[in-house]
């Protein structure tokens, strides 16, 4: 009985294991970084010249109403007491009504996250498609047309106006040619056909069966969906190109050549391998960028996601509505860190 | 060709052919269908009770009857029986008597009762939101409603504090606030004793020409035919208005036909939008006033030859015809034209030796320096540019702030700002709505705190002008209602520390085939169920 009573002290008393380690760092730094970045929003909110009581009672308000609205949203109360109903309320999974329209900011947030999902996913399925393809190609052809064409791609997708080229793109591929939906996730006919499964259309009319509403929810994603491709594809396809260029200029990939090894095998079998953990940096970094949402993008086609979602509610004054889109962002952000890093371990066996 | 080639290529014609493959949008909306491109991202609730935006009130129009409104086909009537049939006035003009017309009924199926008339309004004063002094101001209030609004058999009596000139509380009534609400569904999803107003925010209890199918924040508001209304089956069964922010994209979708109105196209796109095929323009005025105005703390400004001068100092034709080009017309006065009382008179314009000369009578200082506070807006800056540009020829020069609401509008209404250019729209269809803010202020010290008050935000102390505008709002003779208000904006005209300007013009693009469009002019919102196609 001592024995075992020992050997039970010795296990307790053994180092933890270096998963259960990590997992408790990985989680606490999320906290810590939440935590933050919900602090430092919400003092942004109160610091920043907008006024969410103006923007409830309107600009005729008398004194007393103004008043009675001050108080009633708590905006009387010292600001770390304030902070702390509200992260109360957020660790419940309750992030507050909005202040404008007065519906749970996470159901609003469920409404709109799906469509920036959906169009971010496929903007960057593009990107990644036709990026890294692209960028392998130039740097292995360095200096050919196709490296020169690759460049000038880049170039445009860095400096031009995403303004710009989204009417442009509307005008063309819409207005003059047809070839395409307008602005809007859907045209109207075929608006309420398909029940809400995930939010994101093409899914939702994929499992429902309904390949008329697939059809034309293509034809509305293409457009905006390409265009931020494009963005993705130009960042992309530079940083696989600079990434390719120093492997093959490594004494290893010398070696292989010599050794009388297929270009093929060379370029793919060893130089990319080599690359992929910076790849799903750049993938990661791009991806967590479209799903903040292209705010300019969203305007232009009319598109209800949680970019403009947030912009509106900031505008608005709607600060509940801004710390909740902000809080999802930000948990984007941490989730595609984790899951890089997951990759990271798999791809890369020094990691492991 | 290299393996990485044929995968560009392959990728790129699989791109072209999903892109070719998706089917051409439609050539034009149903006939039975009228769809919208609209800025809707104002709506915060579809409650007649509480909502208070021009969104907001373009759906509750549609979907509420009230006790008399406005007709679509001829606004200049005035208010018109609607649910009550017809009224009658007691003698010492406090009480109103209104008849219920019979066989109405909701979208429910329940009749049209005056129970329902005397939840409605009671409804609005006891949730106290901020429309709800519309109704207030006739002195009703949470403790006296049981008394002040009272249903009896088929008529519902209201009992004003005062004798108040009939048309100002019919006007009144007509406000989106006056909305008569179906009080059986209204009261079956009441939640803690808020009168239905939660569920009311998303959902509809009404009787008007349309159904409320759906409200999507920010994104589209559904309305569906009512086949049961008293004016008939409306020819539109479906309405739809789509939240599409750019004035560019509503165009593009107005030229393809996938929209039948886009409401919201600036100048540039009104002229492009104009020379498209099956594409016409529709003008019309709206309530909005442009103005500046002159806070009588200040030494300098509250000279009457200052006020005066500042009138010369603004180049109404020339903005009129630039910048604003076809949205804004000149208007002088504070009734917006088409309102009981309104005036065209507009005696001033651009005149800089006329302003200079006025300027040394009254002994303004050379190099004096004013302050102004403008909203980001682009047109309101380009006026305060404008404006720079004239003080600047007569030695003044103009500080231009450019904020938030809660800069600007907070320093306004704390009677800090030295100038301001900013918009006013009324509220209700009636002259009071203006007159009771732009030349009404009885206590002009700063202990009142009148903020809602345009006056008193610029510490005007009116003169006689508040006693008329009291005397005015009493007066039942419409006639010479009318004739008061005149009055009062001439001298307003001549004395006050106001510059109103312009007036606006909504230019509205649509498809040529759509006809019986009314927004609601000055005085009221947007009617769908005149429309066809």
């Amino acid at each position: 009985m001592a024995n075992v009573d020992r050997t039970d002290r010795r296990r307790l008393r053994a180092p933890l294991s270096p998963w259960f380690r990590g997992t408790v760092t990985t989680l606490g730094s999320v906290a810590i970084t939440m935590l933050g970045l919900l602090f430092v929003t919400f003092l942004i909110g109160r610091v920043m010249p907008i006024d969410p009581v103006l923007a409830i009672v309107g600009e005729r308000a008398s004194q007393e109403t103004y008043d009675a609205v001050y108080e009633q949203l708590g905006l009387d109360k010292p600001l770390l007491v304030q902070f702390g109903y509200y992260l109360w309320d957020v660790l419940q999974g309750d992030f507050g009504d909005s202040l404008l329209n007065a519906r749970p900011v996470s159901e609003d947030i469920a409404r709109v996250f799906p469509a920036t999902l959906e169009l971010a996913t496929l903007g960057t399925i593009l990107g990644v498609v036709l990026g890294v393809p692209l960028g392998v190609i130039a740097a292995v052809k360095r200096g050919s047309w196709i490296d020169q064409i690759a460049r000038v791609v880049a170039l445009v997708g860095y400096s031009m106006p995403i303004f710009w080229l989204g009417l442009m793109g509307l005008l063309v591929f819409y207005g003059i040619l047809g070839w395409v939906g307008g602005p809007g996730r859907l045209d109207i006919f075929y608006e309420d056909i398909v029940p809400t499964r995930t939010g994101m259309i093409l899914i939702d009319s994929a499992i429902a069966g309904e390949w008329a509403v697939f059809r034309n929810a293509f034809s509305h994603i293409v457009l905006p969906a390409s265009l931020l491709g494009y963005y993705s594809l130009a960042y992309i396809s530079r940083m696989t190109r600079s990434f390719m260029l120093e492997q093959l200029s490594a004494e290893y990939v010398t070696t292989a050549r010599v050794k009388g090894m297929s270009e093929r095998a060379v370029i793919w079998g060893h130089a990319f391998r080599n690359i992929r953990v910076q790849l799903i940096t750049v993938i990661a970094l791009s991806y967590a960028q479209l799903l903040e949402g292209s705010v300019l993008t969203e305007i232009i086609f009319s598109w209800p996601g949680i970019g403009s979602y947030i912009t509106t509610a900031l505008l608005s004054a709607d600060m509940n509505a801004v710390l909740g889109g902000t809080v999802v962002v930000g948990l984007i952000f941490v989730c595609l860190n984790i899951l890089s890093d997951l990759l990271y371990r798999f791809l890369d066996p020094r990691a492991k | 060709m290299s393996a990485f080639s044929k995968f560009l290529s392959g990728a790129a014609m699989g791109l072209a052919l999903a892109v070719t493959a998706a089917p051409a949008t439609w050539a034009e909306t149903p006939a039975n269908m009228l769809v919208i491109a609209n800025r809707i991202d104002d709506i915060t609730t579809l409650d007649p009770a509480e909502s208070f935006e021009f969104a907001g009130a373009d759906v509750i129009r549609n979907v509420y009857m009230k006790l008399v409104n406005f007709d679509p086909s001829d606004l200049d009537k005035g208010y018109q029986p609607e649910i009550a049939e017809s009224w009658t006035v007691s003698d010492d003009g406090k009480s109103i008597t209104f008849t219920i017309r019979d066989g109405l009924s909701f979208h429910s199926g329940n009749p049209i009762r005056a129970e329902d008339v005397e939840f409605s309004l009671r409804r609005a004063v006891v949730l106290n939101k901020t429309p709800s002094f519309i109704l207030t101001q006739f002195g009703f209030t949470e403790e006296n409603v049981e008394e002040t609004i009272v249903a009896d058999g088929n008529t519902v009596t209201i009992t004003t504090d005062k004798p108040y000139a009939i048309s100002f509380v019919l006007n009144c009534l007509t406000a989106t606030i006056g909305s008569i609400v179906d009080k059986e569904v209204a009261m079956a999803n009441e939640v803690d004793g808020d009168m239905g107003s939660e569920w009311l925010k998303t959902n509809s209890a009404g009787s008007g020409a349309y159904k409320l199918a759906s409200w999507k924040p920010n994104e589209s508001v559904t309305l569906t035919s009512n086949p049961d209304f008293y004016l008939g089956a409306p020819a539109m069964e479906r309405v739809i208005v789509r939240h599409v922010q750019e004035s560019a994209s509503q165009r593009l979708l107005l030229e393809r036909g996938d929209i039948d109105i886009a409401r919201d196209l600036n100048p540039e796109d009104v002229a492009g939008a104009r020379e498209a095929e099956g594409v016409k323009i529709h003008d019309e005025l709206r309530g909005r006033l442009m103005y500046l105005s002159f806070n009588q703390k200040h030494p300098e400004l509250s000279k009457p030859e200052v006020r005066q001068a500042m009138k010369y100092l603004v180049d109404y034709e020339g903005m009129q015809n630039s910048f604003l080009n076809g949205q804004y017309t000149i208007h002088q006065n504070f009734l917006p034209k088409t309102f009981l009382g309104a005036v065209n008179e507009n005696p001033f314009s651009l005149n800089v030796e006329k302003a200079k000369a006025l300027l040394e009578e009254a002994g303004v200082p050379e190099g004096l320096t004013i302050r102004a506070g403008v909203r980001e807006a682009q047109e309101r800056i380009e006026i305060a540019q404008s404006f720079q540009n004239a003080l600047g020829q007569v030695g003044i020069k103009l500080d231009i702030n450019v904020g938030t609401a809660k800069q600007i509008l907070g320093e306004y209404r704390a009677r800090e700002l030295d100038v301001y250019i900013g918009a006013w729209g009324p509220d209700y269809p009636d002259p009071h709505t203006n007159a009771g803010t732009f030349a009404y202020n009885p206590d002009n010290s700063d202990e009142a705190n009148a903020t809602g008050l345009l006056a008193w935000r610029n510490a005007w102390d009116t003169g006689g002008l508040t006693e008329k505008v009291d005397a005015a709002v009493v007066e039942n003779d419409t006639d010479k209602r009318r004739e008061m208000y005149h009055e009062i904006q001439a001298e307003f005209r001549e004395t006050s520390p106001f510059v109103v300007m312009f007036q606006q013009i909504e230019q509205a693009g649509m498809r040529d085939n759509v006809e019986n469009v009314n927004f609601g002019g000055a005085t009221t919102a947007v009617s769908y169920w005149p429309i066809t196609k």
